[in-house]
């Protein structure tokens, strides 16, 4: 007798804590792409300081933050490709942007340093497809004038794991190579005629480092963070930009964001003399109709929260923030688009 | 009176006997615990029947998530290399061959040399080499396999890059008719790379039931063939390995079924890429690393349906591995049957 006792202020005393918090804060949960998976977690961590309120994400992947928010078990899910406005509608969901990052091809050829080799989109695209097969090959060579091509040949290594890298890594090659956009296309993985595939990011920054005279694609911070040899590539306006903060920050400033097509822009191979032309947005999906008018409120106040105080952040773990005019835009776009069951807007910009 | 209660463990009902219990008596204490048997009965019928319904809800499931790509792509699925997510066009058959290749080559290289472990370990090793040496295996068969693949990634691979397949190329890769197993580049990765990985994995698993099995050879048997003349080997040739045939068999198999659903390690160095390429020395796919790989992101509803698929399939090669080493085992034993 006397140990059910115990045992029953020994369950107690281990639920009351969790109890009252659920009570007094509504923690959010999303879930999805594991792109901003290091920002988000840093920005939750943040928040729960200066508010108390928690943020559970869960990195699983683009393509189940979509399967989750459709099926409505998450307050917001989280995907690198942006839906088109016409799935935004079918499914009743909102999607708005959070923070930018980019796609930088890295290479592994002795004696060529970073930003030594230069590329146009078409050229990569025709190492990708398989069609320019050596180092030394004329397209190369014409574009690096006085470098020291070895003829060896070029191994490329891409992400075998389905990814918002890959998908706008593969985006922009559609829109500068006519025959990748034919052949291949654009998606979170797509049917690669040649090459080797790794795991994540990591696997292919590691491929790239291990296997000698090899390309692949990564995320700008993990350039930074494994001082990898990135390539000059040319943009839009035909001008060899370096991958670095500037050149992010200018793609996404010459863009047009519209939050009537529901923020759909892949920022890839966008105009302007300084922007990275293989450029793109991580976006945040809702439900346009709240069961849980509470907890989407919260899911708000956080991304302002975010947009506003959270810059710094991002800039310390190589994302960029997205331009004022455009978190402006985003912010207004709640009151239209996210409302509770009796029509009525969750959120009204301070 | 004779009453047969051995019989009742057979018979299909798990009922009493109640006519027998009606002409016979049978005192209080034994009624309580013929009672208690039967409950004890109801339970352990319960609990296989679990495993049962799991298994056909595993099935099931399997093939319901699995429909629509079979549906769309029928029998195909099985002969087509092409795995396009852009076009939602799916076939298995880099996965597939993928994950039998590197298994028939994990196995090629891991029975010869566990059969060696277990055989020094249990007939020609010194007795104080024997405890620490047999514990260093145990030990091996419980590391993660994911620090196998990562030790083959970044230790295993650059040194096979470097030196292993430079000599296979000019060893090997020289003989007319394999040749072709051996072209390409050296990168250290790819089909070859995952298979000896996964030997390196199984090797621990089949060397310790082999070890056990040749343990339990009756020493009298092998004393017997000493006295009569026959020298080690004959021994282990005519004596320990006719009787624990059966065990060996077990043991490979185990580790045949580790080497097929294997999935980290393999993700690591197998190179994952859809291409079907007659080198060894080149990147292909396994069932479980493309799938776990690509059903995170995979959001098409015929794209995780052909995932499914591929896990079905695996399934089913698992299935059929299994009911071969049965026939295999039961044929074994109806030789040895006919011998003695």
């Amino acid at each position: 007798m006397r140990l059910r006792i115990s045992l029953v202020r020994f369950a107690i005393s281990i639920l009351l804590p969790t109890v009252t918090t659920v009570t007094l804060a509504a923690d959010i949960t999303g879930a999805g792409a594991t792109f901003p998976y290091p920002i988000y977690a840093k920005w939750a961590d943040a928040y729960n300081k200066a508010t108390g309120i928690r943020l559970n994400y869960q990195s699983i992947g683009s393509g189940g933050g979509i399967k989750q928010i459709k099926a409505k078990t998450i307050d917001f899910g989280a995907s690198d490709k942006p839906l088109p406005l016409q799935e935004l509608h079918k499914n009743d969901l909102t999607q708005f942007p959070t923070v930018i990052g980019a796609v930088v091809p890295v290479v592994n050829v002795d004696n060529i340093q970073a930003g030594q080799i230069k590329l146009t989109g078409n050229v990569l695209a025709d190492i990708f497809l398989g069609k320019i097969k050596q180092w030394n090959d004329a397209a190369i060579a014409s574009l690096n004038p006085g470098v020291d091509l070895p003829s060896s040949a070029i191994a490329v290594v891409h992400r075998a794991d389905g990814s918002g890298t890959t998908f706008l890594f593969t985006d922009y090659l559609s829109k500068v190579s006519p025959e990748w956009n034919a052949k291949i296309g654009a998606d979170v993985s797509v049917a690669w005629p040649v090459g080797t595939g790794g795991k994540g990011n990591e696997g292919v920054a590691n491929f790239v480092r291990q296997i000698k005279n090899s390309i692949g694609y990564v995320e700008a911070a993990y350039v930074k963070q494994s001082k990898m040899n990135y390539v000059l590539l040319q943009n839009h306006d035909g001008a060899y930009v370096i991958p670095a903060e500037d050149s992010i920050k200018a793609a996404a400033e010459n863009t047009q964001w519209d939050a009537a097509s529901g923020f759909y822009e892949i920022l890839t191979h966008k105009p302007g003399p300084d922007s990275w032309p293989i450029t793109g947005a991580t976006f945040v999906l809702m439900q346009k109709s709240q069961d849980n008018p509470l907890h989407a409120q919260e899911v708000l106040k956080f991304f302002e929260w975010a947009y506003k105080r959270g810059g710094n952040m991002a800039l310390e773990l190589d994302y960029i923030p997205l331009p004022d005019n455009v978190v402006k835009l985003i912010v207004d776009s709640w009151q239209e688009n996210i409302k509770d069951k009796n029509g009525r807007a969750i959120y009204t910009a301070r | 009176m004779n009453v047969d209660y051995t019989n009742r463990r057979n018979s299909d009902t798990f009922g009493l006997p109640n006519k027998m219990m009606a002409n016979i008596h049978v005192p209080e204490k034994f009624k309580k615990q013929l009672f208690y048997d039967l409950i004890f009965r109801g339970i352990t019928w319960f609990f296989t029947l679990i495993v049962l319904l799991l298994l056909t809800a595993l099935v099931v499931s399997l093939l319901l998530g699995s429909m629509p790509a079979i549906q769309a792509f029928g029998f195909n699925f099985l002969f087509s290399s092409e795995w396009n997510p852009v076009t939602e066009k799916f076939g298995g058959l880099v996965p597939i061959a993928g994950t039998l290749v590197t298994s028939i080559i994990a196995l090629s290289i891991a029975i010869p040399i566990s059969f060696g472990i277990a055989l020094f370990l249990t007939e020609l090793s010194p007795p104080w080499l024997r405890r620490p040496l047999g514990t260093a295996i145990e030990l091996l068969a419980g590391i993660p396999s994911i620090i196998y693949g990562m030790w083959g990634l970044f230790v295993f691979a650059p040194f096979f890059a470097q030196t292993g397949q430079p000599w296979l190329q000019n060893t090997l890769g020289q003989i007319p008719g394999i040749d072709f197993l051996f072209t390409g580049a050296f990168m250290g990765i790819g089909t070859l790379t995952a298979g000896i990985i996964l030997a390196i994995m199984v090797i621990p698993f089949i060397a310790a039931v082999m070890r056990d099995v040749f343990e339990v050879v009756p020493s009298m048997l092998k004393e017997s063939a000493y006295a009569l003349g026959a020298t080690t080997w004959e021994v282990i040739w005519h004596v320990v390995i006719p009787y624990t045939r059966i065990g060996m068999v077990g043991g490979i198999m185990l580790g045949l079924g580790r080497a097929l659903g294997e999935t980290m390690a393999v993700t690591f160095v197998i190179g994952n890429a859809h291409q079907l390429h007659a080198s060894l020395f080149m990147p292909g796919n396994s069932i479980a690393s493309a799938l776990a790989n690509e059903f995170t992101e995979a959001d098409g509803e015929l794209y995780t349906a052909a995932l499914i698929e591929l896990g079905l399939i695996l399934f089913l090669i698992t299935f059929i591995v299994l009911a071969c080493s049965k026939i295999l085992l039961l044929q074994l034993r109806k030789r040895d049957g006919d011998i003695s």
